[in-house]
C-alpha cells in the first residue's frame, strides 16, 4: 500500500470519527439534561400541586350574639355552656343566603363549613366582651369540599351523585363567593395545627415540633460522639486492630440501609430497654446512629486538613498532645466539622423508614411537649397524608414537602455559607 | 422531682465545682502568682473537680433511666394479688398497660379496685423512686466534689488526670460505631433465629409463596402462613434492575460529560444541582411516584393497549432510577477524574479523538472504580424503602413483568412491623429474618464495592 493510499484511507475515516465524537458529546449533554429535567419536573410538580394549600377558603360569618344568660366566668370555652354554637353558624349562613332552612337544607348548609366552625364561634364569643344582641363577625374555615370547589379542583361538570356537593350547595358557594363572604386567605391552620382527619384542620405543627425534638437529640449525641471518634482515629489511634475494626465498622455503617437501623431501634431500644414507642427520644437515638458515620467521615477529613505545622508549633512550645488537639486542631477544623454535621442533620431530617419501625407513624393530633410524648416527624407526616384518599390531602402533602425542602435548603445554605467563610480566610 | 430538674441541678453542681476547684488551686498556689507553683493551669483543677462531681452521678442517673421502666413494673407486679399474678402473660400485660395508662392521667380513678390499687401503688413507686434517685445523685455529686477538692494541691497533676478522662471518652466514643454494628447483627440475628425455630430455613430460602398471615386462633381458615422469599427477592431484583437501566446510562454519561467535556464553570453548576437531586428525601420521591409517575405509566400503557397495574414495578423502578442517578454520576465522576492525565495526553498524541480516548482508554482504566460505584448503587436500590413502600405493591407476586405489581423485601419489613404486633408471632419475627437477609446482601455488596473503589484509587496514587 502506497503512502498516498494510506493517507487517503485515514482521511476517509475522519468524517465518521468526528461524527461519532459529536454524537457522544451530545449523548453526555442529553444525560445531564435529563437528570436536571427530572429535578425540575419533581420540583415543578410539587410547587404546582402544593402552592394552593397555602391558602384556605374561609367564611366571614356575621354571628348574632344573642346570649341572654350571663357568662359563668372562667375560660372562653366554658363561659356559655348552654349555647348551641352550631345553630348560630347555621343561622348566620341561612341569613346570608336568605333561605328558610328545613332539616335537609340545614344538613347541606352544615356541610359547607368545617366541623370545627362551632368551636371557633364559641371561642370568639367567649373572649369578646360585647353586649348581647350585637353582631360579631367570626371567620370560620370552609369544609374541604367547598375549599376544593373554590380552588377548581372539584369537577363541576360531574353528575351530582358523583360529586360530594349537591347542585344547591354549589349555587350557595357561588353566592357566598360573589358577596365576598367566602374568601381565600392564608392557611394558618397548616402551620398552627396538629394532624387531623379533616383536611381543612390538618397542620404540620406537631410533625415539625416532633422533628425538632428528634433532631435535637440526634445533634446532642451524634456531634460529640462523632467528633470524638474522628479525633481519636486521626490524632490518637495507634495503627492497630482496634482502629482498623472501628474504621471498617464506620464505612460499613455508612452504607447499611436505613431501615435496618430501624430494626435495631425496635429490637434494642423498644423491646429490650423498654423505651416508649413513638417517642422523639428513641427516634433521635436511631437517627443519631444513622448520621454518626456522616459526621465522623467529614470530621476526619476536616481534621486531616489542618496543616501539620500547627501541631508541631504547638508541641514545640510545650503543649500536651491533648492541648494541641483541643486548643489548636479542633478550632481550625471546626468549620469543616460543622458543615459535615449540618449535612448529617439534613439527612436525618429527611429520613422516614427507620421511624416507621419504631412506631412514629401513628395518628397523633396533639403537639408533643417533651421527648417522651408520642410524636411524628415531618417526613412521616408526608407519608401519612400521601396515603389519605381525600383530594384535599394531596395538596397538603405537597405543601408539607415544600416546607420540608425549605428546611433542607436552609440547612444546606448554612453549610455552604460556613464553607465559603472558611475558604475566604 | 422530674429528670430535667435533676439534670439541670447536676449541671449547676458541676459548674460550681469547677469554680471551687479552680479557686482552691489558686489560693493554695499563692494567689496571683499561682501559675508558677501549680503543676497544671488553674482551669484543669476546676475541670478535675467538676468531672468528679458530675460523672459518677451522671452514670448512676443514666443506669437508673435504663432500668427504671422494668423495675417499676416488677414492683407493681409483686404488689398484685396472687390470683392476678397467675394470669397468662398476655392478660397480665394488658392489665399492666391499663395501670400505666391510668397512672399518667392525674385524676383518673379505675373502676376495678385491683387496678385502682395497682395504679396507686405505681404512682407511689414513681414518686418514691424519683426522690430517692434525686437524693442519691445529689449525695454522690457532693461526695465527689468533696473528695476531689481534697486532692487539689499545688503539686497535684490535674492536667494528666483530666486528659486521661478525655482520652477514655475518645476511645469510648469510637467504640460506639463497633457497638452499633454488633447491635445490628445481634438484634437481627436473634430474632431471625427465633423465626427459624418456627419456620424451617429451607422453606424460607427456597419457598415460592409469601403470605405472612398466620392464624391467631386455631379455628381460623385460610391463614396458614407461608414464608418463601423467592417472590420478594424477584420483586426486589426486578425493581433494582429497572432502576439501574435508568440510572446507569444517565449517571455514567453525566459523569463523562462533567469530567471530560464540560468547562469548570458548567461543572460548578451541574454538580451541585445533581447533589440537590441526591438530597431530596426518599419520601418525596415516593410521593412523586404515586402522584405523577404511576398514573403516567398507566396512561401510557393503556394508550398502547397494555394492561398496567396501578402500582407497577415500572413506576417504582423509574423513580428509584432517578434517585440513584446522582450516586452513580458522582462515583463515576470521581473514578474518571482519578485516571491520570498522562493517559489522556498519550491518547491525544496518537491522534485519538476524545470519544476514542474516553471509550478506549479512560473508561477501561476507570472501570474498577465505576464497577464499585455500581455495586454501591445496587446495594442502595435494594435497601431503599420509602419509594417502594409508597409506589410498589403489597402482595407477593412471582413475575418478571414490569407492568405488574410486585413487592420487595423492604416493603414487607415495613408492612409486617407497622401497626399492632405481637412480638412472638412468626409474622413479626419474619421481618427480622428479612432484615438479616437485607443486611447480609447489602453488606456483601458494600464491602465488594468499597474494595473495588479503594484498590482502584490506590492503583493511581
Amino acid at each position: 500500500m502506497s503512502k498516498i493510499e494510506r493517507r487517503r484511507r485515514i482521511e476517509a475515516r475522519l468524517g465518521g470519527r468526528h461524527r461519532r465524537e459529536r454524537w457522544f458529546r451530545l449523548l453526555g449533554i442529553t444525560a445531564v439534561g435529563l437528570a436536571l429535567s427530572f429535578l425540575v419536573l419533581i420540583l415543578a410538580n410539587l410547587v404546582g400541586e402544593g402552592a394552593s394549600a397555602f391558602t384556605q377558603s374561609k367564611l366571614d360569618l356575621p354571628i348574632r350574639y344573642e346570649v341572654t344568660a350571663s357568662p359563668t366566668g372562667g375560660a372562653p370555652d366554658v363561659r356559655y355552656p348552654d349555647v348551641d354554637y352550631d345553630a348560630l353558624v347555621l343561622d348566620a349562613l341561612a341569613g346570608l343566603l336568605a333561605v328558610e332552612p328545613d332539616r335537609q337544607m340545614r344538613r347541606e348548609l352544615r356541610q359547607l363549613v368545617s366541623i370545627d366552625a362551632g368551636f371557633v364561634v364559641r371561642d370568639s364569643l367567649g373572649s369578646a366582651e360585647q353586649a348581647p344582641g350585637a353582631r360579631l363577625t367570626v371567620t370560620v374555615p370552609a369544609s374541604s369540599n367547598v375549599d376544593m370547589l373554590v380552588k377548581g379542583q372539584l369537577d363541576r361538570s360531574l353528575p351530582a351523585v358523583q360529586r360530594p356537593l349537591s347542585d344547591r350547595q354549589i349555587a350557595w358557594v357561588d353566592t357566598l363567593r360573589d358577596s365576598g363572604v367566602l374568601v381565600r386567605r392564608f392557611n394558618t391552620a397548616l402551620f398552627t395545627n396538629g394532624d387531623s382527619r379533616e383536611p381543612e384542620l390538618a397542620g404540620i405543627r406537631g410533625a415539625v415540633v416532633g422533628s425538632f425534638y428528634m433532631l435535637a437529640v440526634t445533634l446532642l449525641l451524634a456531634f460529640p460522639i462523632g467528633v470524638a471518634t474522628a479525633v481519636y482515629l486521626e490524632e490518637f489511634a495507634p495503627r492497630n486492630r482496634w482502629a482498623d475494626v472501628v474504621e471498617i465498622s464506620i464505612n460499613n455503617l455508612a452504607a447499611v440501609p436505613s431501615i435496618v437501623f430501624g430494626l435495631l431501634g425496635l429490637a434494642v431500644f423498644i423491646d429490650w430497654l423498654g423505651f416508649p414507642r413513638s417517642a422523639p427520644l428513641v427516634g433521635g437515638f436511631v437517627l443519631a446512629l444513622l448520621t454518626l458515620p456522616v459526621v465522623i467521615i467529614s470530621s476526619r477529613a476536616a481534621i486531616r486538613g489542618v496543616p501539620g505545622s500547627i501541631r508541631e508549633a504547638a508541641l514545640g512550645v510545650g503543649a500536651s498532645r491533648m492541648q494541641v488537639v483541643m486548643d489548636h486542631v479542633l478550632p481550625l477544623a471546626l468549620p469543616g466539622v460543622l458543615t459535615g454535621t449540618i449535612i448529617g442533620m439534613s439527612r436525618a431530617l429527611g429520613e422516614t423508614a427507620p421511624l416507621l419501625m419504631i412506631g412514629m407513624v401513628a395518628f397523633i393530633v396533639d403537639v408533643p411537649t417533651g421527648l417522651g410524648d408520642p410524636a411524628t416527624a415531618l417526613p412521616v407526616q408526608i407519608y401519612l397524608w400521601s396515603d389519605s384518599p381525600e383530594r384535599a390531602f394531596a395538596e397538603r402533602t405537597s405543601a408539607a414537602i415544600l416546607v420540608l425542602l425549605g428546611f433542607l435548603l436552609l440547612m444546606n445554605l448554612l453549610a455552604v455559607l460556613i464553607r465559603r467563610r472558611v475558604e475566604n480566610k | 422531682m422530674n429528670m430535667t430538674t435533676v439534670v439541670l441541678l447536676l449541671s449547676g453542681v458541676g459548674i460550681a465545682a469547677f469554680y471551687a476547684g479552680r479557686s482552691r488551686a489558686l489560693r493554695l498556689g499563692g494567689g496571683i502568682d499561682a501559675a508558677r507553683h501549680l503543676h497544671s493551669l488553674p482551669g484543669y483543677y476546676g475541670y478535675f473537680v467538676a468531672i468528679w462531681a458530675t460523672l459518677p452521678a451522671a452514670f448512676v442517673l443514666l443506669g437508673w433511666l435504663l432500668v427504671r421502666e422494668r423495675l417499676l413494673i416488677a414492683w407493681v407486679v409483686t404488689g398484685l394479688p396472687e390470683s392476678i399474678r397467675e394470669l397468662p402473660p398476655g392478660q397480665l400485660d394488658l392489665l399492666l398497660n391499663n395501670v400505666l395508662n391510668l397512672a399518667v392521667l392525674p385524676d383518673a380513678v379505675a373502676a376495678d379496685p385491683v387496678i385502682a390499687a395497682a395504679t396507686e401503688h405505681y404512682r407511689a413507686a414513681v414518686e418514691i423512686s424519683q426522690w430517692s434517685v434525686a437524693v442519691a445523685v445529689g449525695a454522690l455529686a457532693m461526695l465527689g466534689t468533696w473528695l476531689a477538692l481534697r486532692l487539689v494541691r499545688p503539686g497535684f497533676r490535674a492536667r494528666n488526670r483530666v486528659e486521661a478522662v478525655i482520652s477514655r471518652f475518645l476511645v469510648a466514643a469510637s467504640s460506639i460505631a463497633i457497638l452499633t454494628t454488633i447491635g445490628i447483627v445481634l438484634s437481627v440475628l436473634f430474632e431471625a433465629l427465633r423465626f427459624f425455630e418456627q419456620v424451617p430455613l429451607h422453606e424460607f430460602l427456597f419457598g415460592t409463596s409469601w403470605s405472612p398471615q398466620t392464624a391467631i386462633r386455631d379455628d381460623q381458615v385460610g391463614s396458614s402462613g407461608s414464608f418463601g422469599i423467592a417472590p420478594l427477592l424477584a420483586g426486589t431484583l426486578l425493581i433494582t434492575l429497572i432502576s439501574m437501566l435508568i440510572a446507569l446510562p444517565i449517571g455514567l454519561m453525566s459523569a463523562v460529560f462533567t469530567a471530560e467535556y464540560s468547562t469548570s464553570r458548567i461543572r460548578g453548576v451541574v454538580k451541585p444541582l445533581l447533589e440537590v437531586l441526591a438530597g431530596i428525601p426518599t419520601v418525596v420521591y415516593g410521593f412523586f411516584a404515586v402522584l405523577s409517575v404511576a398514573p403516567w405509566v398507566r396512561g401510557l400503557g393503556e394508550a398502547l393497549g397494555l394492561d398496567v397495574a396501578s402500582e407497577s414495578a415500572l413506576a417504582a423502578g423509574l423513580v428509584m432510577g432517578v434517585m440513584i442517578i446522582p450516586l452513580i454520576s458522582s462515583l463515576a465522576d470521581d473514578a474518571i477524574r482519578a485516571v491520570p492525565d498522562s493517559l489522556r495526553e498519550g491518547a491525544t498524541a496518537l491522534g485519538a479523538t476524545r470519544y476514542e480516548t474516553i471509550v478506549g482508554i479512560i473508561l477501561p482504566a476507570a472501570m474498577p472504580g465505576i464497577a464499585g460505584g455500581v455495586l454501591l448503587a445496587v446495594s442502595r436500590a435494594i435497601g431503599e424503602t420509602m419509594i417502594v413502600v409508597m409506589a410498589a405493591g403489597l402482595a407477593a407476586n412471582l413475575t418478571a413483568n414490569p407492568l405488574e405489581a410486585v413487592t420487595t423485601v423492604t416493603v414487607q419489613i415495613v408492612t409486617l412491623l407497622v401497626g399492632d404486633q405481637e412480638f412472638e408471632s412468626a409474622k413479626t419475627l419474619a421481618a427480622f429474618a428479612l432484615g438479616l437477609m437485607l443486611f447480609v446482601i447489602t453488606m456483601l455488596l458494600n464491602v465488594l464495592g468499597l474494595t473495588f473503589v479503594r484498590r482502584y484509587r490506590e492503583r493511581y496514587e
